[in-house]
């Protein structure tokens, strides 16, 4: 009896949007009477961070600061229609429809400012600390306030946007299957490193490190939140969990968290992750996506790992104990795959 | 811990920007972190009814009478819902966007198709009892032969699952019970490769296991609008939805979601809003419609188990020329979203590689048991599982570093995909580079200086019409006899640092690949080794 470790590899990548496109979202921005600018979306935030990463997408296109744009998700009587939250399309779509009435809203700003400061439009530009100025000449300013204020009350303008993006559907080829899928793609490598006990067939994963490439990290923290969680869901996929143990016969289904097996607090390893930003042409800010891939590479780097350690090849998820245990049996020994 | 590699692609950004890239706080935070975040359970109204639905005990059935009328005079019921009462009663989630026909019904009528499914639902004044007034329903069945298997159900004979696609398989544009996908000569490709390797994978089931079930609360409101609290990925999926099954104008209804104790795919279905809207119809009370933790695990939709076979051919210097992949996906008794993820495989196959020849066929298939629906990765992540298994048999077998083998085999710009669009855009390489280098895997100095923005496209097929199937880099003599691999070696003792077996020389490869890296030396004394007793709480510790 013995334990063995082992390092397995994982190189993927994910299309960003739902398959073949045809799936909008809409977004509409305006300000109210005093300078401070609201989102209304009718897209979900599950928790991944959507609110947020909208909100810095609509400051930075407005040219505001973050703390004066609110963004109000989710009811259908004011947030304009989106496909939903789901198929990593969030960041994508959603950040592109706010992008784009986010820069509508900037364009009434701008111009208003203009009338009060008896300039050219163009001649104009934001400080991003809720001042508008004129290009090298930072003392002819005022304040976005001041701008919402006249706009509202003096000139008669709204400030606000509409906002769509949509990827058009695309056919596919019955006989080829040629077809346009997705207009980009992010992409990763993870390596994990295991423990195999020989005796008892459990498997420990010891530490993950991962390069993930996600166009632009829009808010790193953000990230950080989906690379670890969905590495935890990976983990949880190659040696845990599954409602039909013994599929395809449907019997003994666990019922409650006691009898659904995932890892706890004591089975997470350390994971190291650089994130590579290689902008998507069509992505707010080149930002595609880190949502639903961070789980794929670590199924099969896991299963890999197992091999380096003890030399068996299992195919069928999830990766239990007795698996590993009556392969390692039926192999007679144990030996390093590599 | 996370390191931003800005120097990569440092060239193709504009990173003077203010307020993207900061890792600015959620606007929600502190409202989650206090626990005044309102999810769709929270909202409290006077007289709240409770919907509970009978779920059959077979997975496979014909009703022949159900006798409700002791139910109806138990404590508590307030209207028995039965499959008549549902105004249109047959739907398939993607009707909304022109995919696939209607065959699921919300109250099954005449037949259940999987163990669980709903056949009447229950309006009392309590959770209790709407389940006890359940307890009370008499149902007489007829069970009918099931099938659970993807490749028993597509057999001749097999059990028919859903009326709508009596041969178990999801019709794609009116005339294949598969996604094709053909790129190449996949045969042609076999026949010159140096060692061809087949095996199966298994994607289990999964269950998404949100912090909060699957639910919603439906409230008459003025002006015969009603307001729809709800757990829901999708708003206007499941708005128009509810609109359709209960055949009302989809401005009757207003949503709110807002914040989700969890979705990963298990709430794009709606599996609750338009029973709780119809209940609130017919009763002109609210009513909540939530799924216990026993529905949500057992009847609630999980991943789809896919099955899946990869055939590839290879070359000796690491060249792979040849995938074919035969995929089925267990829709389960209905669509919902099966026939979505099978195209979306397909475009994916061969993965981020480029291959000159492949083939697919990929199958949505109806079996007698719970529908499957969309789960993060849907489509994908068992492909990827698979084909990365597959990517470390093929090293294995040609004796090529895993890393290295990725990398020579990596998409890059200019390449041709499988389905027929260029490659732009890529970073394969370079996150195999990178996350080598912080593992300390070793990699050769001229894998480490590739690059998906070189190498690609006409650099890769010599300048040849990049609208077909490109050819191989180097054109070697085809092996007298393609090598079959068998993938499990014989049990043979040896060091855990012995170097990988050295391909037999040849003059097209490159040197052979370093010893690989010997495993970490276990530390002693480790504590690591308690067993865990629960889901929740790993007693592993190290």
């Amino acid at each position: 009896m013995a334990k063995h470790r082992g390092r397995g590899v994982a190189t993927i990548n994910y299309p960003i949007g739902m398959n073949l496109g045809g799936d909008p979202s809409q977004a509409l921005v305006h300000s109210n009477p005093t300078g401070k600018f609201s989102v209304a979306l009718s897209s979900i935030d599950l928790g991944q961070g959507m609110k947020s990463v909208t909100r810095q997408i609509a400051a930075e296109t407005l040219g505001v600061p973050v703390e004066d744009v609110y963004v109000d998700t989710a009811d259908s009587d004011t947030g304009p229609h989106c496909m939903g939250s789901f198929a990593s399309r969030g960041t994508h779509r959603v950040g592109n429809a706010v992008m784009a009435a986010a820069r509508e809203a900037r364009g009434v700003m701008m111009e208003a400012a203009a009338e009060e400061l008896e300039v050219d439009p163009g001649d104009l530009e934001t400080d991003g600390r809720g001042s508008i100025h004129v290009k090298g000449a930072p003392h002819r300013s005022i304040a976005v306030r001041d701008v919402a204020i006249a706009a509202q009350f003096k000139q008669g303008r709204t400030i606000s946007g509409r906002g769509i993006f949509l990827v058009p559907l695309s056919d596919v080829d019955p006989e080829t299957g040629e077809m346009s899928p997705a207009t980009c793609y992010a992409h990763a490598c993870l390596i994990a490193e295991v423990e195999v006990d020989d005796e008892t067939g459990d498997v420990a994963v010891l530490k993950m490190t991962s390069a993930y490439e996600i166009g632009r990290a829009l808010n790193p923290k953000l990230v950080e939140q989906q690379l670890v969680g969905g590495a935890w869901m990976g983990m949880s996929h190659a040696l845990y969990e599954t409602p039909e143990p013994y599929y395809p016969d449907t019997r003994d289904g666990p019922r409650d968290f006691n009898e659904y097996l995932m890892p706890g607090p004591g089975d997470l390893c350390p994971h190291d992750i650089a994130v590579l930003e290689r902008p998507a042409p069509d992505g707010p800010f080149g930002g595609k996506g880190p949502g639903e891939m961070c789980a794929n590479p670590v199924l099969p780097a896991v299963a890999n790992a197992i091999f380096a350690a003890v030399g068996v090849r299992i195919n069928d998820l999830p990766i239990t104990p007795e698996k590993v245990l009556r392969a390692i049996k039926a192999r007679g020994a144990t030996a390093a795959g590599r | 811990m996370l390191e931003l590699r800005k120097e990569i692609f440092a060239d193709e950004r504009d990173d003077n920007l203010s307020e993207i890239g900061q890792p600015t706080q959620r606007q929600d935070m502190l409202g989650h972190v206090t626990g005044t975040s309102a999810f769709y359970d929270d909202h409290r109204f006077a007289g709240l009814l409770h919907l509970k639905v009978l779920r059959s005990p077979h997975a496979h059935a014909r009703i022949r009478s159900i006798d409700d009328s002791a139910a109806a005079r138990a404590p508590g019921v307030k209207r028995i819902i039965r499959a008549v009462d549902v105004p249109v009663n047959l739907n398939t989630l993607l009707s909304l966007i022109q995919f696939g026909k209607d065959d699921e019904p919300s109250l099954a009528s005449d037949v259940v198709r999987y163990k669980g499914e709903p056949v009447l639902g229950m309006v009392a004044t309590s959770e209790r009892a709407a389940l006890e007034a359940l307890r009370l329903v008499r149902v007489a069945y007829d069970p009918l032969p099931a099938v659970f298997d993807v490749e028993e159900a597509i057999k001749p004979g097999a059990p028919s699952v859903n009326a709508t696609y009596a041969k178990n398989t999801f019709e794609y544009y009116g005339k294949y019970d598969h996604q094709n996908l053909r790129f190449g000569d996949v045969e042609a490709g076999f026949a010159q490769a140096d060692v061809v390797l087949e095996d199966r994978y298994q994607m289990s089931p999964i269950e998404h296991a949100p912090t909060e079930t699957n639910g919603s609360i439906a409230v008459p409101d003025t002006n015969g609008r009603f307001i729809v609290h709800t757990s829901t990925q999708a708003l206007f999926f499941s708005l128009d939805t509810a609109a359709k099954i209960n055949a009302i104008p989809s401005n009757q209804l207003h949503f709110i979601g807002g914040t989700v104790g969890g979705g990963f795919g298990g709430k794009v279905d709606t599996m609750t809003e338009p029973l709780a809207v119809l209940a609130a119809r017919l009763t002109g009370a609210p009513v909540r419609y939530r799924l216990s933790r026993h529905e949500e695990m057992q009847f609630g939709s999980p991943r789809g188990g896919e099955r899946i076979y990869i055939k590839d051919g290879v070359m000796r210097d690491g060249r792979i020329v040849a995938r074919h992949v035969r995929c089925y996906f267990d829709s389960g008794a209905y669509t919902r979203l099966s026939s979505y993820a099978a195209v979306k495989c397909a475009a994916h196959i061969p993965g981020p590689y480029t291959i000159p020849n492949v083939g697919a066929e990929v199958y949505c298939v109806f079996t007698n048991r719970t529908p499957a629906t969309a789960m993060r990765g849907f489509g994908v992540t068992a492909l990827d599982f698979a084909l990365e298994c597959q990517m470390d048999k093929l090293a294995h077998a040609i004796g090529m570093d895993p890393v290295e083998f990725r990398i020579l085999n990596a998409y890059r710009d200019g390449d041709m995909k499988a389905h027929r669009r260029e490659a732009k855009n890529c970073a394969l390489v370079e996150c195999a580079q990178v996350a080598a280098e912080k593992a300390n895997w070793p990699i050769r100095d001229e894998f480490r200086r590739m690059s998906s923005r070189s190498g690609g496209g006409a650099a890769r097929t010599g300048g040849a019409d990049r609208t077909r199937a490109p050819a191989p880099q180097a054109a070697p003599a085809p092996a007298a006899q393609p090598q079959r691999v068998t993938y499990e070696r014989p049990a043979a003792p040896q060091p855990a640092s012995a170097p990988a077996p050295t391909p037999p020389p040849r003059s097209t490869q490159p040197a052979p690949p370093p010893p690989r890296p010997s495993a970490p030396a276990t530390t002693p004394g480790s504590s690591h080794g308690a067993r865990r007793f629960s889901s929740v709480f790993g007693t592993r510790r190290r």
